[in-house]
Order: C-alpha cells, then sequence, then structure tokens
C-alpha cells in the first residue's frame, strides 16, 4: 500500500532517543549530515558508521524500519553510483566497450552511495523516533528567532504537522478515487505523456475537492476548539533540555572533533 | 451467464499480512439482486472489488461468464463496463464540468460513438430521474442525494450486466436512502442488470434483496434467503449484525405461540399480514 | 437554568452563479425558537437539507444570525469578547471524524483545545488523561489516529471537546459515517456523559434510534422547528413524522398499522417487548 511510507513516520519506543527532546534531535541531525560530507577517508566512515550504528542501536528501531526508507531512494542511488563509476577518470580496472571503470570511480561511488544512505538513515531515525507534532515543535523553537523578523514561525510549523496528519489520508483517498475511477474504465498508463497527464483530470479534480472540504472542516473544527493563532497557548509537552540531551550533545561534538580532524589529518 | 468466485483468497500486502478473504467460492448470477453484510473488517469490501478485477486474488480463480478474467488475452476494461462498481460515496469521484458529461466518462472510456454515448447518457439520466435542467448543471452544486444520482447513472451509462454497490446509502437521510433503494430495485426489475449491495442494514436487505451473503473474518458464513439466514439471531449477533425487526419480532411471537411456527416475516408488511391472520383466527 | 435560549433566529445564505451574481437567497433558518435546560438531553431531528446543522453551528458561534439571537450560558453568541468562552461553554463535534482531529497522536490532540485556552501543563496531563477515560480511549493515547476505527476517532474528537470542560456539547451527526458498531459507542459514550457528568447534549441526526431515549425532540423542516416533545409524543405522529422523511421505531410503526386494523393495542408502542407482551394479551 501507498501509506507504508517511513519519513514521518513514527515508531512507538521508550528509548534515550525517543524521549530526547526534539531540539537535541534536530541539531545532531544536522551535524551528522555535515559530517557526511567532511568524511573523506574509509576511517572517518568508519566513524560515521560506528555512530550510527550506535544510533539505531540505542533507538531500539528495528532496522528493517530503516532500509524500508531507503526503498523511495534506490533509483537516485543507482543513478548516482553509475554515473560516478562511468565518468570518473583514474586507474581502469574494467574496460567494456564505451564504459569504463576505474578504481577512483569505484571508490567514489561507493562512499557516494553510502553517504546517501546514511543522510536517509539519519534523517529516518530522527523522524521514527519522534512525534511529526515534537517535531515541528522543535522546529518551532529552533526557529523562534526569526518571529523577529516577522516570520510566521507558529503557523508554518502548525501547517506542517496538519500536513503530516493528512498526508496518510489523502493518499489512501487517492488510491480510493484511482480505483472508483478504473472502475468505470479509466487507466492511466496508455498512450503518450500528454494523454497521461489528461488522465489524470478525473483523479486530481475529485482529490482536490475533497482536500479543499476537509480543510474547510478542519478549519471549522480549530476554531470550535478556541485555536486563535499561537498567542497565549500552553502546551501539553513543552520543550525542556535535560541530562540525557546533555550526554547526546558531548558524544556528538566528540564525534565531529574525530571527523574534523581526520578530515585535516589524512 | 454468471461471476464465479472459486476458492479465492487474498492477503493484504501490508506488513500484517493479515489474510482478507480466506477460500471464498460463489457465484452471482445474471439478474439476482444480492445483500452482502458484514461487520467493518469482515473482507466485503475486498470480496467485491475482486468482481471487477480491481484486485488480483493471492489464489484461486474469478470466472466471468466461464473465462478467467486473470487470463492474458482478457480485457479488464471491458470487463469493468460489464460489472459496473460504485464506491462509497460515489459522488466524491465527480469531477466533470457539467452533469452530462460526468456520466458519458464511463461510455466514453469504453471507446464507443459519439452517438452511442450520448444516447445511453440521456437514458441513465432518465432512468435515475434527473430531468433535463440537470444537464448542464455542475455536479459540485447538487445536493448530497442528487449527487449520488448522477454517480448511479455514470456507471448505468456503461449498461453494465451486474452492478456492485458499497453502502449506496451512507450518510443519506430516510428519504434519500428509499429513493436510492428504490431505483435499484427498478434497474434490477426493468433491465434485468444483476444488483450487489453492500451494507451494514439487515433492514436494507430484507427490503430488497432475493438472496443475503454474509461475511465474517474473509469467510462466506451465510448465503441463503435472506429469511432463511435471519433464522440464526444469536450467531448473527454474536459477528456483530442484527436482524430487521420484523424477523425479530415474528420470531419472538412464535416462541410465544401466537403466531405458528415457520419462516419469520422479513419486512414489517409481512409482520402485520401475518400477526393480523393469527389475530383473525383466534376470534 | 437555560443553558441554551434562541430566539426568533434567522439564517439565511445566498448562492452565486459562476460570475458571482445572486441567483437566491436560502433561509435555511426561518424564525427558530428553542430553549435548553441545562443537563438535559435533547435531540434535533430532520431531513438532509432541513437546517439541523446550520441550527448547531450557532450554538457555538461557528456561524452568526442573520437575524435573531442566540445566548450560551446568557452570553450572546454575536459579542466578540465572549465568543471564545462560549465555544469552550459549548463544544461541537463535526460529522467526519478525520477532519477534526488536528494531532498526530491521540492525547495530543485531546490536549488541543485545553493549550488553545492556556491551561498549565499539568492541568492538561490531567485532563487529558481524564478525558480519555471518559470516552473508553485510554489504552489508545500513544496511536496514531490513522490507526482508528470511525467510532474510534469520533470518541477521540469528543474527549477533545470534553478536555475543555463544556457545559454542553453538540454532536453534528456524529454518527453519519460510522459503522453500526462504532455507531453505539458513540451513542453510548454521550449517554453516560449527560449521566454522570451531567453535560448537556444536543444531538443532532436523522437517525430515530439514536434518540429514543433523549429527554426532549425537535423535529426540523424547512428551517423551523415543525414537531416537539418528549420521544414518545412525537413518535405517535407517525404520518406526520414520515411527511417530514423521517422514520419512528419500527414497534411504533407496526403498533400504529395494527391499530389501523382495529386491533385494540395501546397507542404507544415503542419496543419490541412491549408489542410482543401486547399482542400476547390479546389472544
Amino acid at each position: 500500500m501507498i501509506r507504508e511510507i517511513t519519513l514521518g513516520q513514527y515508531y512507538k519506543g521508550d528509548s534515550i532517543l525517543h524521549k530526547a527532546d526534539p531540539r537535541t534531535k534536530i541539531l545532531v541531525t544536522i551535524i551528522y549530515i555535515v559530517s557526511l560530507f567532511l568524511a573523506k577517508s574509509v576511517v572517518a566512515y568508519a566513524f560515521a558508521t560506528a555512530f550510527l550504528a550506535l544510533a539505531i542501536y540505542l533507538s531500539t528501531v528495528p532496522i528493517s524500519y530503516m532500509v524500508r526508507g531507503l526503498k523511495a531512494i534506490f533509483m537516485i542511488l543507482l543513478f548516482s553510483v553509475i554515473v560516478n563509476m562511468i565518468f570518473i577518470p583514474g586507474r581502469i580496472l574494467i574496460n567494456f566497450k564505451i564504459f569504463t571503470i576505474t578504481y577512483e570511480g569505484l571508490t567514489t561511488a561507493g562512499l557516494m552511495a553510502l553517504r546517501l544512505i546514511y543522510l536517509v538513515m539519519g534523517t529516518s531515525l530522527m523522524t521514527l523516533t519522534t512525534t511529526p507534532n515534537r517535531l515541528t515543535d522543535g522546529l518551532e523553537q529552533l526557529l523562534g528567532p526569526l518571529k523577529k523578523l516577522h516570520v510566521p514561525v507558529h503557523e508554518i510549523a502548525m501547517m506542517m504537522s496538519i500536513a503530516l496528519r493528512f498526508i496518510p489520508i489523502l493518499t489512501e483517498e487517492l488510491d480510493k478515487i484511482m480505483k472508483a475511477q478504473m472502475a468505470r474504465g479509466a487507466s492511466f498508463d496508455e498512450g503518450n505523456l500528454i494523454q497521461k497527464m489528461k488522465s489524470m483530470v478525473p483523479i486530481l479534480v475529485p482529490l482536490f475537492v475533497s482536500a479543499v472540504r476537509r480543510a474547510n472542516d478542519l478549519a471549522m473544527a480549530m476554531e470550535s476548539r478556541c485555536y486563535n493563532g499561537g498567542e497565549g497557548r500552553t502546551k501539553m509537552k513543552p520543550l525542556k533540555y535535560e541530562k540525557r540531551d546533555g550526554s547526546i550533545f558531548l558524544a556528538t561534538i566528540v564525534y565531529m572533533a574525530v571527523i574534523v580532524a581526520l578530515r585535516i589529518l589524512l | 451467464m454468471s461471476i464465479i468466485l472459486d476458492n479465492v483468497s487474498f492477503k493484504y500486502k501490508d506488513s500484517s499480512r493479515r489474510n482478507a478473504l480466506t477460500d471464498v467460492s460463489l457465484e452471482i448470477k445474471k439478474g439476482e439482486f444480492v445483500g452482502i453484510a458484514g461487520h467493518t473488517g469482515s473482507g466485503k469490501s475486498t470480496l467485491i472489488q475482486h468482481f471487477n478485477g480491481l484486485i488480483k486474488p493471492t489464489a484461486g480463480r474469478v470466472l466471468y461468464d466461464g473465462q478467467d478474467i486473470y487470463e492474458k488475452e482478457f480485457s479488464l476494461r471491458e470487463l469493468r463496463g460489464k460489472v459496473g462498481l460504485c464506491f462509497q460515496y460515489p459522488e466524491h469521484q465527480l469531477f466533470e464540468v457539467t452533469v452530462f458529461d460526468d456520466i458519458c466518462f464511463g461510455p466514453k472510456n469504453l471507446g464507443l460513438e459519439e452517438e452511442e454515448i450520448k444516447k445511453r447518457a440521456e437514458e441513465s439520466m432518465e432512468m435515475v430521474g434527473l430531468d433535463e435542467s440537470y444537464r448542464e448543471k455542475s455536479p459540485f452544486e447538487l445536493s448530497g442525494g442528487q449527487k449520488r444520482r448522477v454517480a448511479v447513472a455514470g456507471i448505468l451509462a456503461m449498461e453494465p450486466e451486474y452492478f456492485i454497490l458499497d453502502e449506496p446509502t451512507a450518510g443519506l437521510d430516510p428519504k434519500g436512502r428509499d429513493k436510492v433503494l428504490k431505483l435499484l430495485k427498478k434497474i434490477n426489475q426493468e433491465k434485468g442488470i444483476t444488483i450487489i449491495l453492500v451494507t451494514h442494514s439487515m433492514e436494507e436487505i430484507a427490503d430488497y434483496a432475493d438472496r443475503l451473503i454474509v461475511m465474517d473474518e474473509g469467510k462466506v458464513k451465510f448465503d441463503n434467503t435472506p429469511a432463511e439466514v435471519f433464522k440464526h439471531k444469536e450467531e448473527l449477533e454474536s459477528i456483530g449484525l442484527t436482524v430487521p425487526f420484523a424477523a425479530d419480532l415474528t420470531t419472538d411471537l412464535m416462541v410465544n405461540g401466537f403466531v405458528p411456527e415457520g419462516s419469520p416475516a422479513i419486512t414489517l408488511e409481512e409482520a402485520k399480514a401475518m400477526i393480523l391472520a393469527s389475530y383473525k383466527k383466534d376470534r | 437554568m437555560k443553558i441554551i435560549k434562541i430566539q426568533d433566529l434567522i439564517h439565511r445564505y445566498v448562492r452565486k452563479d459562476d460570475d458571482g451574481k445572486e441567483i437566491e437567497t436560502i433561509e435555511a433558518i426561518a424564525g427558530v425558537d428553542l430553549e435548553v435546560e441545562k443537563g438535559q438531553f435533547i435531540a434535533v431531528l430532520g431531513h438532509n437539507g432541513s437546517g439541523k446543522s446550520s441550527l448547531a453551528k450557532h450554538i457555538n458561534g461557528l456561524l452568526m444570525p442573520a437575524e435573531g439571537t442566540v445566548y450560551v450560558k446568557g452570553m450572546d453568541t454575536q459579542s466578540e469578547a465572549d465568543i471564545w468562552k462560549i465555544r469552550q461553554t459549548a463544544g461541537i463535534v463535526l460529522q467526519n471524524p478525520d477532519n477534526q482531529i488536528v494531532a498526530n497522536i491521540v492525547e495530543e490532540d485531546v490536549a488541543f483545545g485545553p493549550e488553545n485556552i492556556g491551561v498549565p501543563t499539568e492541568e492538561i496531563w490531567e485532563r487529558v488523561a481524564a478525558c480519555l477515560e471518559e470516552v473508553g480511549m485510554t489504552a489508545y493515547r500513544m496511536s496514531s489516529p490513522n490507526h482508528l476505527s470511525g467510532g474510534q476517532k469520533q470518541r477521540v474528537a469528543i474527549a477533545g471537546i470534553l478536555a475543555m470542560e463544556p457545559d454542553c456539547i453538540i454532536l453534528d451527526e456524529p454518527t453519519a459515517m460510522l459503522d453500526p458498531k462504532g455507531r453505539q459507542d458513540v451513542i453510548k459514550t454521550v449517554h453516560r456523559l449527560n449521566q454522570e457528568k451531567g453535560i448537556t447534549i444536543i444531538l443532532i441526526t436523522h437517525k430515530m434510534e439514536e434518540v429514543v431515549e433523549a429527554d426532549r425532540l425537535f423535529v426540523m423542516d424547512h428551517g423551523k422547528v415543525v414537531m416537539s416533545g418528549t420521544p414518545t409524543e412525537v413518535f405517535a405522529r407517525v404520518d406526520e413524522m414520515k411527511g417530514y422523511g423521517l422514520e419512528v421505531p419500527p414497534a411504533m410503526e407496526l403498533t400504529y398499522e395494527l391499530r389501523k386494523e382495529g386491533l385494540p393495542l395501546p397507542e404507544i408502542i415503542m419496543t419490541k417487548e412491549e408489542l410482543v407482551k401486547e399482542l400476547c394479551q390479546l389472544s
């Protein structure tokens, strides 16, 4: 089913990563992504692997959940690996007609693939251990200073959270509408590009109408539950840094220092 | 002439790997009015999607007039013209600018001639009781009940031999509900189109269907005339279904000896006739 | 004490054509007077389009009267200063369970209302726990709403309103999209809240079986209240009810029919059990 999208799908748990402050997790994830781009050597990647493995171990999220998230990027991954493998010059390993695979190409492609995989796994680990609401809470807080520049941070966070809530509902609805139109003899994979695009109209119009109807209902429901913007709101789960966040930050800083050192030394 | 499900099983493809259907075998004949009942999750929605090949069984075969619908040379699109299906809230699938164009969508997909499409759409509009004045209206400005009739006309215009409806009365008020059900009866009787009505309401089945299939946990629990099925009150209640008031009442009256033993009444009219007959005999 | 007082309420909406020109003005509510005592369970019946939904939305200030006044606990819904207090006093549960749940986790959704009105964190936790218990959804407090059934979602929505500690809950066709099991659960929950917590309930519906236990019924047609009284008083007028496109309990209908045929039955029989008893006493 279309439902099984890992991104934005929360995995219930009670681990240190689940309990950690979302701001901690967002910042650590950003640091980790930066570190992936700094890492060039095999040793550095070994550290990056170890760091991620430790995080996954601590999170108690089954590894299969991470792998599922990778399916979505499989094509991009394959493409970039092939491009890297073929087009990077260097010591020739295999020569097959016009294609040459070089040692440098192979290692770059390998590291590139690892970087992409770790990037996706790292971010899905964050979303898997953080409820979408906590995540948007975290973002709202982190971006708080932008409020001074009249950026509607609270509204953006609210919109993100609502979008996350309605994506699964609308994907399911899309599935239903497609089936209903198929039952009326429609097909979506015939003809050229223009015909294909035209065949999407019977799906997109009802989907759009439904989204608008839902938005109307939701606005009414929120209003009747006294929602009046961010002013004067309290929180059920206010964000508070705990000791564990300190430890996580400390570990991350040590890790980042190692990566930077390796980058400079090697 | 029939649709046959031969030992059909269906497993969900998600992580649960749950069996939605287990070894379902049944035959739907031309001209029948069949009710399918079962609580949410009993497999009835999955079942009906097999009739027009929207989902493929994990095991077993689906035969249309003796032909396996998953054979390579069998055209699923043609099948969907012959086996019409309306999902719950069919009005949510309307998309064209005018009512008439929306009704034409199905026949157009069948690749018919312009003239034929128009003729069919006009006939269907008349059948469902939408007069000329609706023709150029936008489907979005109609009332809930009217939209639903447009959706039904959209399927009718494909001139199906079988017409499956998943809870066609959901969300309608009593009047709207009766209108839709009477329309289905009319389609069944005048055009000889088989109606397969999926519903939670045993009252609807009692009033309109001549055969009742009860689904439970992906299996066919009962498949008989409504009167026969309603004899199993306790079993039906144990799977979250009720028997219609008339059947419930007359069963109790039999126990008390007010009316003679036999099949329970299934509609209020039948119950009334039964009670009156017993009352007059006693006088 | 009167918790809701509606005086000469009129609500109009204007239909426009594609160019924005006004075609017609429709009076969705055409002069309604209605009073509700604190702690009552009242039901508003009416077919789709009778104006009952518009009425519900006036009670918590989602719609504003064109003429007339609506008072909630003495506050005029048109007074801007009181609007949030009014919404807190009279919460509303809408028809589609999916479209009124804001958060991605059940407990966080229940907390949404209290957060908006500035309840301190610790008290939010207490309220959330208590309200989920009240609607029987404690076991699902950490679940995603997407994994719940319709009836469960609707109970979460009720908990979300309950957490604002309202005096009155309005339910606008809360069961229209639910299966029989979900419908029962929701209606049971609402009755319990009324009896145990003394919360005033205003249930808007077109399903007669949901209102037989209400303290008082109002029947709406064409924007007006056309009948009112206790359920037995209202349901005894079988023909009138049918004229408004509504149903009466089947026992009542059958009794009415049998009396017409001359059977000496009492005028009001609401349940199957009563009818069986009365019939057996005849012979």
